[in-house]
């Protein structure tokens, strides 16, 4: 039986992840805050480190609904390495996992090393090796993170994805928008776009590399791209009349847009190597708020053409025209998960505005949040919460939601108005 | 197999990772700058003021300060004649409200309309720009449609009055400038109009 495999150590450059060992284990998702997980962050053992890394990893899997992790004052003892767990311990605690690891100085970087155990048998299910820079570990713990959700529950997960989203503040008759990205924790938000004029509707580039917003920097609204890495900024639609609602096609190339130069709001396709846009939808209603279909070949978006704002299809090569939504008054911003099943969206029936998901082959929608004002739907990377914004009384904030719409966590709280939230593809 | 997938997914993280801690500092870059308009790539040179504001102040604006005048009227500051500030002349109504998710003028504010429209054809040389808004309920592109409408459908009325169309400038913010910060129809109802910036 293997209680105590060794750590393999193995040399690593910059910041590396050394597999161990690959044990293999089978588990059963359950759904629900009911029967969330226990298991036990142990505090990481650590001299001098700058950050809590277990304490990243603890809050991590607590918040993601699966885990109940045990309060540290609550364990009945702080093991470190594998040799001073004792097994029998942590059963009586009824914990089914139990995570340990240490943080060690080495010439100005950091040693990580971490290993999860299952309880009930103390196999090791994971053990890895990292290092380091001081500015990493958040990264690290992240990654930590990552690795046992999908250990355990068999599905990536979403805490080392970033998020980026809108916070507006008001000083007197001016308001200060700033477009911002931050750890899918909320940790290390950053500004990476800053006016005194509106911004809105970010999207991310299918490689996460870039940012496409709605600026009205110039009074008027145009549609820009803005590399991450870089901070280069390009203005890729500028027309007379709405430039908005960018959706960035699967492959990256290309961009939906609304414009209204013609007219009225259609969707258009931007092509971003050539910048020619075709015109996508010929109605005289109201269309805006294309989503590109996870296999690039269609395009959702909003319509008032049936008098009330309802999703429709079309091919993204251009087609017939279908409805898609027939249940609410009101069904607007669709956003595919990325398996296309299914669709979130904007959706009231009466005076509430709330978050939808349709499963994409029934049409059937099923309601997953109570707010009076909830907005901006979209999905994780791994396709198992939706992210949106939200207010109570005078705040906003970003919510998510699994889409069973059993749990739900609040992800920032800011006092400022923060409002379309958008999770980084990976 | 299992070990070749985990380590392309190690792989993958460690690329991640390196390319996340050695982007921080140029985003940095371009934030400290204030501006952003040093990146390279910018082929308008009005986005300059991104940032700190200025630069914005007066772009194309002419007559300046057209924000905080609105339908609260004190004027002077922007050179309008004082019919402008005349509580009694309907020029002095510079905002046209909606009703929810509708884009028609309500009966009330067609006698306003008009009395702009014939301010305008006397002064040909005088533009305004129609700001449509929308409440802050529903998705916002929608918003910016429907208040694009607004904007529309006035800049309609005071063209069918002899209003020539250069005159005229559309914009829509949708629910991104509302005036009443509450979250009721007491602020909701100020938020669905129409503002006629001259």
């Amino acid at each position: 039986m293997n209680l105590f495999k060794k750590l393999v150590l193995a040399s690593t450059i910059g910041m590396c992840f050394a597999p161990i060992v690959n044990a293999e284990m089978s588990i059963e998702i359950t759904e629900g805050i009911e029967s969330a997980m226990p298991i036990a962050i142990v505090p990481f053992a650590s001299q001098d480190a700058p950050l809590d890394v277990s304490s990243v990893v603890d809050s991590d899997l607590q918040r993601s609904g699966y885990f109940k992790t045990l309060p540290p004052p609550q364990m009945p003892a702080k093991p470190s390495t594998a040799e001073a767990i004792n097994f029998p311990d942590w059963q009586a605690a009824r914990q089914n996992y139990v995570v340990i690891g240490r943080v060690i100085p080495n010439g100005g970087q950091y040693t990580v090393e971490f290993q999860l155990y299952d309880v009930a048998n103390g196999s090791q299910l994971l053990g890895y090796r990292m290092s380091s820079p001081a500015n990493g570990l958040r990264a690290v713990a992240h990654h930590i993170s990552d690795m046992i959700y999908e250990k355990l529950l068999g599905k990536k997960g979403v805490f080392s994805g970033q998020i980026a989203y809108i916070t507006t503040t008001h000083q007197g008759t001016q308001s200060n928008h700033k477009l911002m990205v931050a750890d899918a924790d909320g940790a290390n938000a950053k500004a990476i776009a800053t006016s005194i004029e509106p911004l809105m509707s970010p999207a991310w580039s299918p490689d996460a590399k870039r940012i496409a917003y709605v600026s009205f920097e110039h009074k008027t609204a145009s549609v820009i791209t803005q590399t991450l890495a870089t901070g280069q900024r390009e203005s890729v639609a500028e027309f007379p009349g709405i430039n908005g609602a960018p959706a960035w096609s699967p492959d990256g190339s290309k961009l939906a847009v609304t414009l209204s130069k013609d007219g009225n709001p259609d969707i258009y396709i931007l092509d971003l190597g050539s910048r020619n846009v075709s015109k996508l939808t010929k109605n005289r209603a109201i269309d805006t708020e294309p989503a590109w279909s996870p296999d690039g070949r269609n395009i959702v978006f909003t319509s008032d053409r049936g008098g009330k704002p309802q999703l429709y299809s079309i091919p993204a090569q251009g087609g017939e025209e279908k409805r898609i939504t027939f249940s609410g008054s009101y069904n607007a911003r669709a956003s595919f998960s990325p398996d296309g099943k299914y669709i979130t969206m904007v959706h009231a029936d009466g005076g509430n505005y709330r978050i939808g998901v349709m499963d994409v082959n029934s049409k059937a929608i099923s309601v997953l949040t109570s707010g009076p004002l909830d907005e901006s739907p979209s999905f994780a990377p791994n396709g198992s919460m939706v992210l949106y914004a939200s207010r109570k009384g005078n705040t906003g904030y970003l919510s998510a939601v699994s889409i069973d719409g059993k749990m739900q966590q609040r992800l920032v709280f800011d006092s400022s108005e923060v409002r379309e939230p958008a999770w980084s593809p990976k | 197999m299992k070990l070749t997938k985990t380590l392309a997914i190690v792989a993958m993280i460690s690329a991640l990772t390196l390319a996340g801690c050695s982007s921080d500092d140029e985003k940095d870059a371009s934030l400290t700058d204030g501006s952003l308009n040093g990146a390279s790539g910018m082929n308008d040179a009005s986005v300059n003021g991104l940032g700190d504001g200025s630069g914005m102040n007066g772009s194309g604006m002419g007559g300046g300060g057209r924000y905080g005048n609105g339908k609260y009227g004190a004027k002077g500051a922007n050179g309008l004649p004082p019919e402008f500030s005349d509580p009694n002349n309907p020029l002095s109504k510079r905002t046209i409200y909606f009703m929810l998710d509708s884009s028609q003028v309500q009966q009330d504010f067609v006698s306003v309309i008009s009395a702009h429209a014939r301010y305008l054809l006397a002064n040909p040389s005088q533009h305004i720009v129609l700001e449509g808004n929308a409440d802050e309920r529903g998705s916002r592109e929608y918003n910016i449609a429907l208040a694009e409408q607004r904007s529309k459908t006035v800049a309609g009325m005071l063209k069918a009055q002899g209003v020539s169309e250069s005159q005229l400038g559309i914009v829509s913010y949708g629910e991104e400038k509302p005036v009443a910060m509450g979250h009721d129809e007491s602020s909701w109802e100020l938020n669905r109009r129409v503002e006629l910036a001259y």
